[in-house]
């Protein structure tokens, strides 16, 4: 057994947290989208929304405990997404060649990496959650401290899932692609249809149908459901939508997540194997 | 007798149509440095890539430490250690830290690496920089930091890939110092290189390589000796003529024309020959402007075996080119 995905990882948490700038930039982002964006939207969207009659024995959900789960989906997406973008460097600046011309096989270099990735959306994931409760979010409402427990495991789960699926694909990306604007400009591209065709921060009910039906196979919706199946329940309704989650429809969310990302992790071998010094 | 380190046979390698290594068969000695002398373009890095096992091999044979470059690329590149051409140190990491994580990556264990830091900082007299990011350090310590992670897993064979291009003379010469303390290590040390006193005064061997292939082989004795004992140059009005006339000479080597001037090679001790070059040349009513004496030099080596002095730019240009070009595929 080869341990080698131990130094990348090593070599990325380092350097993550040496500069100070962007490692305090990535925590302060998604609390300024809660707290700016997700407080102001929130007291408008209740206010629209405070005519609709609620279901009888239905727990209403506020928009910002709605939202919560999209900004956890959203702020991961972006980082996760963008995260390959320090491999197009190191192979730009020709770091990569160390590591490249070493015995460790190239598959530890994406373990590493997507590993690192991880845990750096642990930490987001973690930040938002905690400033999350403390402006009013609803999450784990009414939750013993098992069920908090096995819904903070079951949220974690999906998003390390979800971070290495987008790792995998930014990473063969960045392997491929040589210069940094190319770069810049394919993960705008793709990330502007991600995050506004899924339902992180508005439900997709109303959607025109092909939207709706794009956005049930977009790694997005299926991240953002599955938190909120395990932060908000499985029966609540919000701005006049009402969500029933099955366990099926979570089942749904793990094994679409895994699939996309056993795909992205097939993308990144064959790129990496590619990969010339 | 010492066993062979490094063994290519018929190695060949061409980019698309251009032949950048053609036909190159040697060896490398246990314990010796032994260097590749040509031009840029002439076809060094891609070889040191290939035995790096960097490159696929395309045609030939090449075994590094006892291993097959091409079927045991695993063995050989724990067998080995490699400063490249260009600086590859990860900036925002310190000295220490940069040591740490490559040895990490060649698996050795916690132990090991702390002990071989401490000996290779201190070799490479960076003792004191050990926390120090790798961007603070001038272009000598990044480069001797880059000779110490080399050696950080005590590699067989360390490759150089012109490892002192850019530097002032001082900065190489305390590099050759290094090297050649690495080497009483017991580490055997393969260069390239385009410097001519980088050759002449470090390496045990050195193989000049042109155009892809490989010109002569030996010590620098071998190879100066081998072009005569003194050289002479010479400017005259006519040197097509004189050129003529030293041929016919006995103790005379070789002539070598070049634009404006000879040069004359003697096989024996120039003192009696010259007064009778001179004569000669006067002889016939040509006018000497400019007569020189000196021992034979790398360059006149060079010269001599591959036609043209140390030439910069086009072929290179090409080369690199393509392999650019290769690098996405």
């Amino acid at each position: 057994m080869n341990f080698e995905f131990q130094a990348i990882y090593w070599r990325e948490m380092v350097k993550f947290f040496r500069f100070k700038s962007t490692l305090i930039s990535s925590l302060i982002q998604p609390v300024m989208w809660l707290a700016f964006f997700g407080l102001a939207m929130s007291d408008s969207f209740d206010q629209l929304t405070s005519m609709i009659p609620p279901l009888e024995g239905v727990r209403n959900v506020d928009y910002l405990s709605y939202m919560g789960a999209g900004i956890i989906a959203m702020d991961v997406l972006f980082s996760s997404l963008f995260g390959g973008t320090s491999l197009m460097f190191d192979k730009k600046f020709s770091l990569l060649r160390e590591t490249l011309a070493s015995p460790t096989p190239r598959s530890h270099i994406i373990l590493g990496v997507g590993l690192s990735g991880v845990t750096k959306a642990f930490i987001q994931t973690g930040m938002i959650i905690g400033f999350g409760k403390l402006i009013g979010m609803d999450f784990f409402l009414g939750y013993t401290f098992t069920e908090t427990l096995i819904a903070i495991t079951g949220i974690f789960l999906l998003v390390g899932i979800f971070t290495l699926g987008f790792l995998f694909l930014s990473g063969s990306i960045a392997i491929t692609i040589d210069n940094p604007e190319g770069m810049q400009s394919i993960l705008t591209l793709l990330s502007m249809p991600l995050f506004f065709v899924s339902n992180a921060l508005y439900p997709i009910e109303s959607f025109p149908a092909i939207l709706r039906f794009l956005s049930m196979f977009n790694p997005l919706t299926l991240l953002a459901d599955g938190i909120r199946y395990f932060a908000l329940g499985d029966n609540f309704t919000v701005m006049g939508m009402h969500y029933i989650y099955t366990p099926a429809d979570v089942i749904i969310s793990f094994l679409g997540l895994l699939f996309f990302a056993s795909v992205m992790l097939t993308a990144a071998l064959w790129r990496f194997d590619k990969v010339d010094v | 007798m010492t066993a062979n380190v490094i063994e290519v046979n018929g190695l060949e390698h061409s980019y698309g149509s251009v032949k950048a290594v053609d036909n190159i068969s040697f060896t490398v000695k246990e314990g010796e440095i032994f260097s590749f002398l040509g031009p840029n373009g002439a076809g060094k890095s891609t070889v040191i890539n290939i035995l790096t096992t960097l490159r696929k091999i395309q045609k030939g044979e090449a075994k590094v430490n006892g291993y097959d470059v091409a079927s045991d690329s695993k063995h050989v590149r724990q067998s080995i250690g490699i400063v490249f051409q260009m600086l590859c140190l990860d900036h925002e990491m310190t000295v220490c830290e940069n040591l740490e994580y490559h040895g990490k990556i060649y698996s050795m264990p916690k132990k090991e690496r702390k002990k071989r830091i401490e000996e290779l900082l201190k070799l490479t007299e960076l003792e004191h920089k050990r926390d120090t990011l790798a961007k603070d350090l001038s272009g000598g310590m990044k480069r001797r930091l880059e000779l110490a992670r080399g050696l950080m897993t005590k590699p067989a064979v360390l490759f150089l890939d012109e490892p002192t291009i850019g530097f002032d003379i001082q900065t190489r010469m305390r590099m050759w110092d290094y090297l050649r303390e690495i080497k009483r290590e017991g580490t055997t040390i393969f260069l390239t290189t385009h410097y001519m006193e980088e050759a002449d005064q470090l390496s045990d061997r050195i193989s000049i390589i042109d155009y892809g292939k490989i010109i002569a082989t030996g010590t620098a004795d071998e190879l100066k000796n081998k072009l005569g004992k003194d050289l002479i140059y010479l400017e005259t009005d006519d040197n097509k003529t004189v050129a003529e006339i030293l041929r016919a000479m006995e103790s005379v080597k070789t002539v070598t024309e070049d634009t404006k001037s000879l040069r004359v090679m003697i096989g024996e001790d120039v003192t009696h020959v010259l007064p009778q070059i001179i004569d000669k040349i006067r002889q016939a009513g040509i006018e000497i402007t400019t007569i020189n004496i000196k021992k034979p030099s790398m360059d006149d080596v060079f010269v001599h075996y591959t036609g043209h002095g140390l030439r910069e730019g086009e072929p290179q240009e090409k080369i690199e080119g393509i392999k650019t070009e290769g690098v996405s595929e």
